[in-house]
């Protein structure tokens, strides 16, 4: 419990006055150990992204986030003065957007971002923060640092661009890394490439990571744990050897069925009701509409999360009574 | 499109409708409602203020002078004894049918060179560019004064002329509004469909430019009927007996102290109306512009 | 296979964009080789997958294919008469047997039409119906999609992604095309819904016997669909070769890269394997390396490599590569 580093539960967060409240993500909860690389995977409108930002209270206006407990490091990160807040974004926690184009301002060089950082945190001198620069960018894999520094983000390529951003948000030193999406606008190869230049990181700096993502089959290769988020909750949180042999919720076996290559053709998500922006906060499960082994409680009734050989966790009416069918059909 | 509910819905608009529509029913109704011609002088009338009667009745063709029953000159007369108010509401007419026909040959001709130079680029873009560069680098009123001096005055060669001079709003816009919807995914859809030209311009990228048209159409037609009143006044515009509110603005200006209700009633004839169509047009720029479009 | 009858034929597809400006600024003009004399066979019936990066000229090659570009040099065959340089008129016409569907379903479709207006569109253009005929038509494709014939009348905007796709698919076999090129059609959607798309797709193909040119970056949908794949790197076939064949042994050192690069949902799999990844960026095709593009970054390059560029042969029945290691 003390290893953990980041602790959430019970977190919600709403959009809307009090006439047109809309939940969007609704009693979250997981926590990540030092060290660990945490996968949160999900669709458009599953909220991962939306519950991340909460953490660093990010959000857009007008949402409204609350949560039992979302302390990092034994602070709770909700009641952090603005002073503080400042501190810890960047500094303990920094994240890595998925659009690098969009993340870096167009009209100053990367050496001015980067020594940015380090200047507002660190207070370094001119000196000291370009010198840093140049051993950051080195680490991320950039050639010819010196010269890259005076460049400005069109100079670069998408991969190296986010290389940079990468690279800015070791800056701060950060204990945490949350990294959203960061190679969906990357081409294969070079997704290939980030993802091993992060792991590299991780391992060297012992960094603990989270990463965001809707490529399931992304996280087989990087993650230790997974969460699955559907419709703004949680529904499975597994480690990802257990995840990908049993998937436990009839979602994430309909996610692990669509990448498999020996998945039988025709076995896929019967139902063509798409994931309509619904009420996250509604009763039921929302998943019901689409799954193949819903019941009258499922539509009634939200699922709790329940444990499942002590390191599972899996909120489905369905996997209790043990007539849901196997992984292997 | 649902056009006629969704008018009434703002209070701007329906304002704006509510205005315009009482003008364009006035404009329409005139030979009824005008109590006095427009046109016929009556030295015995002359600058008469609003609410007065006149001496002699409306002395029609050729009628004896008699002392007939006295009219009522609800705003006044003018210098040479013209009831105010009847010239003002056949005003109306020259005013919105120039207006109107301004805005609508010059959004024509410049939708359709802006949206060609947009979607063809090459040459056509290029000399029409080079067109709209060169007109717009000479003052308006003067190229104004000089082609209706040119052409002799007249509400043709003035609807022409304002037509000129706006025309290049409509270029521009629709010319960027074309640039940037030809790249749009169902725009390549269609030509890789097999649509010709003309379908593509007429079904898929005009329609989607009418929300940038409204805007500087209605904008355009309010300030058709200022312009048309300014070259009036200044005496380049109409001919002089011809009942516009320019005109009227121009007779006036003499006698602002003395009988200032020969300028200003046309003054507020034509804010009336161009508050009338502003608001309209802002309204239905609203329901045009892609709400739906989410 | 070398039966089948090939639906199109491209012989030498060169695409070279000229920056023209109309001062010359700068030297450094030099024209873009979007493609470089490629040769492909689409034969009748099969789907065809066209898989490459940024750069690799996939959907390029894809619109000379359906003329909706013009290329450079190269001819294109439409079952065996020469469509290169036809315009005008017998283009359009042309242009019924072939349809594309394009990656983002929300701009595919014009937000002030209804989609029944967009499905019915290629109807109209080539004459097939009219009035009650055609709003029958339009409700038949619907159907045929998985949708309910009354939301004919409803706006884009009314639909999520995945619908809006299949309104894309259906406005694109109205008309009974013989050719469809699906250009990233499954990439803007949610992995869930992929699978759906996929399934309508080869239903589609069963029922009418269609040839698909699926274009795609990604190799594990690319698998479940295609029967050929050719690979694309810098505006050349790298490699051609039957879908099992490919994914089991590819020649080409790029298509090794590329598939390494995909990660398998399988943990113990991923962490035994030993994952080296391709030095270096996608070049530009305004730069272009010199002999064989990909020498760059290859992990075998040797000195021939750098200076002749290796031509696309077909070492096996059936498998084309272009890699002087290959030989």
């Amino acid at each position: 419990m003390s290893a953990s580093i980041l602790d959430v539960e019970g977190l919600s967060i709403s959009f809307g006055g009090p006439a047109r409240r809309k939940q969007v993500v609704t009693d979250v909860s997981f926590k990540v150990e030092r060290g660990e690389a945490l996968g949160i995977v999900g669709e458009s409108g599953s909220g991962k992204t939306l519950t991340m930002l909460s953490l660093l209270r990010l959000l857009p206006r007008g949402a409204d986030a609350r949560a039992v407990r979302a302390s990092f490091d034994g602070r709770d990160l909700f009641s952090l003065t603005p002073a503080a807040l400042h501190n810890v974004r960047g500094r303990e926690i920094a994240v890595v957007f998925q659009d690098p184009l969009t993340a870096l301002n167009p009209v100053l060089t990367i050496g001015r971002q980067i020594t940015e950082v380090l200047r507002l945190h660190f207070r370094s001198s001119a000196t000291d923060a370009r010198r840093r620069a140049v051993e950051l960018l080195t680490s991320v894999g950039i050639p010819d640092p010196p010269l890259r520094l005076r460049q400005y983000p069109h100079e670069f390529s998408g991969g190296m661009r986010q290389r940079v951003t990468i690279a800015m948000a070791l800056a701060g030193e950060p204990r945490l890394l949350i990294a959203d999406e960061p190679t969906t606008a990357l081409d294969v190869t070079v997704q290939a490439d980030i993802v091993t230049l992060i792991q590299r990181l991780q391992r060297e700096k012992g960094l603990t990571v989270i990463w965001v993502t809707h490529d399931l089959a992304l996280l087989a290769r990087i993650a230790d744990r997974v969460l699955v988020m559907y419709a703004g909750r949680v529904v499975e949180d597994a480690p990802a050897g257990k995840l990908f042999a049993a998937p436990k919720h009839p979602y994430a076996r309909t996610l692990l069925g669509s990448i498999r290559q020996d998945a039988p053709k025709r076995n896929r998500a019967a139902s063509s009701i798409p994931l309509t922006a619904a009420d996250a906060g509604a009763a039921g499960c929302p998943f019901a509409p689409r799954c193949a082994e819903a019941r009258e409680q499922c539509r009634n009734v939200s699922p709790v999360l329940k444990v499942y050989g002590g390191d599972t966790r899996a909120a489905c009416w369905a996997l209790d009574d043990g007539s849901t069918r196997g992984p292997g059909s | 499109m649902k056009f006629p509910m969704s008018l009434y819905r703002s209070p701007q608009t329906r304002t704006g409708l509510i205005l315009l529509t009482f003008v364009v029913v006035v404009a329409l109704a005139a030979p009824l409602l005008a109590p006095f011609s427009p046109v016929n002088v009556d030295p015995s009338a002359r600058l008469l203020p609003p609410l007065s009667r006149g001496l002699a009745s409306s002395a029609q063709s050729g009628a004896p002078a008699v002392h007939a029953e006295t009219a009522l000159h609800l705003l006044g007369t003018d210098s040479v004894g013209r009831d105010v108010l009847s010239r003002l509401i056949y005003g109306s007419r020259l005013s919105l049918t120039v207006g109107f026909l301004a805005v609508l040959i010059s959004a024509v001709f410049g939708s359709l060179v802006g949206s060609l130079s947009g979607y063809w680029g090459g040459w056509v873009e290029a000399s029409s560019a080079w067109l709209i560069d060169v007109q717009l680098s000479f003052p308006f009123l003067l190229l104004a004064i000089f082609l209706l001096g040119a052409l002799g005055g007249g509400t043709l060669a003035v609807v022409l002329v304002l037509a000129l001079g706006t025309w290049v709003n409509y270029a521009r816009i629709v010319r960027a509004q074309v640039l940037s919807i030809k790249n749009q995914g169902y725009v390549e859809a269609a030509h890789a469909t097999g649509a010709g030209t003309l379908r593509i311009l007429f079904v898929h990228i005009l329609p989607n430019t009418l929300s940038p048209i409204c805007v500087v159409g209605s904008f355009s037609m309010a300030l058709a009927i200022l312009t048309e009143a300014g070259l009036s006044f200044l005496g380049v515009g109409l001919d002089p007996s011809t009942p516009s509110w320019g005109t009227m603005l121009n007779d006036g200006r003499d006698y602002l102290l003395t009988a200032w209700w020969i300028a200003t009633m046309p003054g507020i004839a034509i804010g009336v109306t161009v508050l009338g169509v502003t608001l309209f047009g802002e309204g239905l720029r609203e329901l045009l512009d892609p709400r739906g479009l989410r | 296979m070398s039966t089948a009858t090939a639906l199109l034929t491209a012989r030498g597809i060169t695409v070279t964009y000229h920056r023209r400006r109309l001062l010359p600024l700068r030297e450094r003009e030099r024209p873009v080789q979007a493609l470089r004399s490629v040769d492909l066979d689409i034969l009748s019936g099969e789907t065809l997958a066209l898989v490459g990066e940024s750069g690799s000229g996939k959907s390029t090659l894809a619109r000379v294919l359906v003329r909706t570009i013009s290329p450079s040099s190269g001819t294109v065959a439409f079952r065996g008469s020469d469509i290169t340089s036809i315009g005008g008129s017998p283009l359009r016409t042309l242009r019924r047997h072939f349809q594309m569907v394009f990656q983002d379903p929300f701009s595919s479709l014009n937000p002030r039409l209804s989609v029944g207006s967009a499905i019915a569109e290629p109807l109209i253009v080539h004459g097939l119906a009219r009035g009650p005929a055609l709003r029958e038509r339009v409700g038949e494709c619907l159907k045929m999609v998985g949708l309910d014939s009354s939301v004919a009348t409803r706006r884009p905007h009314e639909f999520s992604g995945g619908q809006r796709q299949r309104i894309c698919i259906a406005r694109a076999i109205a008309c009974q095309p013989d050719f469809i090129v699906a250009d990233e059609a499954l990439s803007a959607l949610d992995t869930s819904l992929q699978g759906q798309i996929i399934d309508l797709f080869q239903d589609l193909k069963e029922r009418f016997a269609l040839t698909y040119l699926f274009i795609s970056h990604d190799l594990s949908v690319v698998r479940q669909i295609s029967d050929r794949v050719a690979v694309m790197y810098l505006g050349q076939v790298v490699e051609l070769a039957p879908t099992a064949e490919l994914y089991a042994s590819p020649k080409h050192p790029y298509t090794q890269a590329l598939l390494a690069a995909v990660p398998v949902p399988d943990p113990v799999l991923e962490r035994a394997r030993v994952y080296t990844p391709l030095r270096g960026e996608p070049p530009s095709p305004a730069n272009p390396p010199s002999g064989c593009p990909f020498h760059t970054r290859c992990p075998r390059a040797i000195e021939r490599c750098r200076s002749e560029p290796p031509a696309l042969r077909e070492t096996a029945p059936g498998r084309l590569v272009a890699c002087h290691l290959a030989d």
